[in-house]
């Protein structure tokens, strides 16, 4: 796949750490250059770099600024050029994630059908038609942000946040759709509920997702259709 | 004798875990590096006692932990002077010393900072979760069986070293000289979100540290710090390191501490490593101001306090 150059931009968030932007919004083309230098910068091992956080578009270095001079960083990793390099990475794992709507398990789809104006099946339908990105993991260990949900099915996020989503729960807000990995707050609407594991700390390896996995989700009562 | 239980925990106090120097390489998981909010005091305690710095230690807040110590062994606290006591008399803070089967250390209140940390010799010998003995409390993994702890908790610790010379530590060469506290930041990485009018008010005024600030954080109350007009209120969620300073729309900057790994909150400045173990010492009510430093001042800076440090033992840690 051919890439647009991007020129990095650098921030650095205290002297032991360094923002990499490489994209100016949330789309795949941006979140793979991500991907890219991470995966580059694990191969690299340079001494000194303590984690690499990956987002949506920007990638969070942190090192011991007593064994990488900060202002030296920048240059190498721009050095790499890995950004816009080919991706070594073998291919996303694809991941099917049953999900069983509405109800207990999703006590926001049949308001959300109402707001968007369809019935909870075409709900239903319309959250299993495409494919989705696994972007980034966080909030919670296991939390994958996967986009992009079909404009159709777009809302707010909820203007009164849960105190407690239970674990398990598949949601959507404005284009995205997560599941809770474990019980939390959260302000997502919630459509559904997967058995699937996504997190446990003794477990090889511990998170199911990693970013640029590719998500379906396939609803449990309409395979036995 | 490793795995017998060294210490029994007679009361919990108000919030005691276990912690090491945190657990790293798992952000892209979502996981946050937890660990101590005081690595330095952490450090230090395990360097009294013979252990390797990143041994697991046990971190206390506030007030009210009591421990029997089981059997013979050498410890050190260090960190905020909670009033330590054994057998209720005072012992010194910053100093190994040798503990008897049947003696108990026991911590009455607070007299100058907020969390101490007690290292025994060998290390409180937990299971590695992810690479790290610290206690995620947030998703309740790792540490002392994912949780605080509580009274009846029966603690090992691992083999210790070869008991080595008895050793102090000078901790004026870390450092803790508030309240108030002056906290040195670099602008960044979300500086352009304030004007100068912004950057002013964050450095000329005095907050105070509110009530609900916690391990996840330190919230302070002031002055409004005005963002630029038209700059957007969130941003795309990015990852996080601890002692980034989050301004919401409110104004009231946030100071994270080691327990959020990513966020879509701006961060105009960071507290630079060399004040990171002050931040564990911070309580409610305190007082704190900003000072700007550059970078390179800030890797100076870090630099020196390490050299402090490293000076700072009596007599002086083998090379």
């Amino acid at each position: 796949m051919s890439e647009t150059p991007f020129t990095p931009r650098f921030r650095f968030m205290g002297e032991r750490s360094l923002l990499v932007e490489l994209g100016e919004r949330i789309e795949p083309e941006a979140n793979r250059r991500v991907e890219r230098l991470l995966r580059r910068l694990e191969q690299e091992a340079w001494p000194g770099i303590r984690e690499l956080s990956p987002g949506y578009r920007s990638l969070l270095v942190v090192f011991d600024p007593l064994a990488i001079p900060p202002a030296e960083l920048p240059g190498r990793i721009q050095a790499l050029g890995a950004a816009a390099g080919e991706s070594r990475r073998p291919p996303a794992k694809r991941i099917a994630v049953p999900v069983f709507y509405g109800g207990d398990h999703g006590p926001d789809l049949a308001e959300v059908a109402r707001r968007l104006g369809m019935s909870e099946e075409a709900v239903i339908r319309l959250h299993g038609s495409v494919s989705y990105r696994v972007y980034m993991i966080g909030f919670t260990p296991g939390f994958p942000y996967m986009g992009e949900l079909p404009e159709a099915l777009s809302l707010p996020r909820r203007s009164t946040p849960r105190t407690r989503v239970p674990k398990g729960s598949v949601a959507i807000a404005q284009r995205q759709t997560g599941i809770y990995p474990v019980e939390s707050p959260g302000g997502w609407h919630l459509i559904g509920w997967t058995p699937l594991e996504l997190f446990h700390p003794e477990r090889r390896p511990a998170c199911l997702l990693e970013m640029g996995d590719e998500v379906r989700f396939v609803a449990v009562e309409a395979r036995e259709e | 004798m490793a795995g017998a239980p060294l210490l029994e925990v007679l009361a919990p106090g108000l919030l005691t875990t276990v912690q090491d120097l945190g657990r790293f390489g798992y952000a892209r998981w979502g996981v946050a590096a937890s660990g101590a909010v005081d690595a330095l005091a952490a450090r230090t305690a395990n360097l009294l006692v013979g252990n390797p710095p990143g041994d697991a230690v046990l971190e206390t807040t506030l007030m009210g932990l009591k421990l029997r110590v089981l059997r013979d062994t050498r410890l050190a606290v260090c960190g905020g002077d909670l009033e330590p006591k054994l057998d209720g008399g005072d012992i010194p803070l910053w100093r190994g010393a040798a503990v008897r089967a049947g003696q108990v250390l026991s911590f009455a209140g607070p007299r100058r900072g907020l969390r101490a940390y007690v290292a025994v010799a060998g290390g409180i010998d937990v299971p590695e979760v992810l690479g790290s003995r610290s206690t995620n409390l947030t998703s309740g993994f790792g540490g002392f069986q994912g949780r605080a702890l509580r009274k009846g908790d029966l603690l090992a610790a691992g083999e210790p070293a070869a008991a080595g010379e008895e050793r102090e530590f000078d901790p004026a060469a870390a450092g803790y000289d508030g309240p108030p506290w002056r906290l040195r930041i670099l602008w960044g990485p979300q500086e352009e979100m304030l004007a100068e009018e912004g950057r002013n008010r964050l450095l000329s005024s005095v907050f105070t540290v509110s009530p609900d600030s916690d391990r996840t954080g330190l919230r302070l109350q002031g002055p409004t710090v005005p963002a630029r007009p038209g700059a957007p209120d969130s941003i795309i969620s990015e990852g996080i390191v601890a002692g980034a300073i989050q301004l919401p729309a409110d104004g009231q900057p946030i100071i994270l501490l080691n327990e959020t790994v990513s966020g879509g909150y701006r961060k105009p400045a960071t507290v630079i490593a060399a004040d990171l173990h002050r931040l564990g010492q911070i309580m409610p009510g305190d007082e704190v101001r900003f000072e700007a430093v550059t970078l390179e001042e800030a890797v100076r800076l870090l630099a020196h306090l390490e050299e402090r440090v490293r000076a700072a033992f009596r007599p002086p840690l083998p090379r």
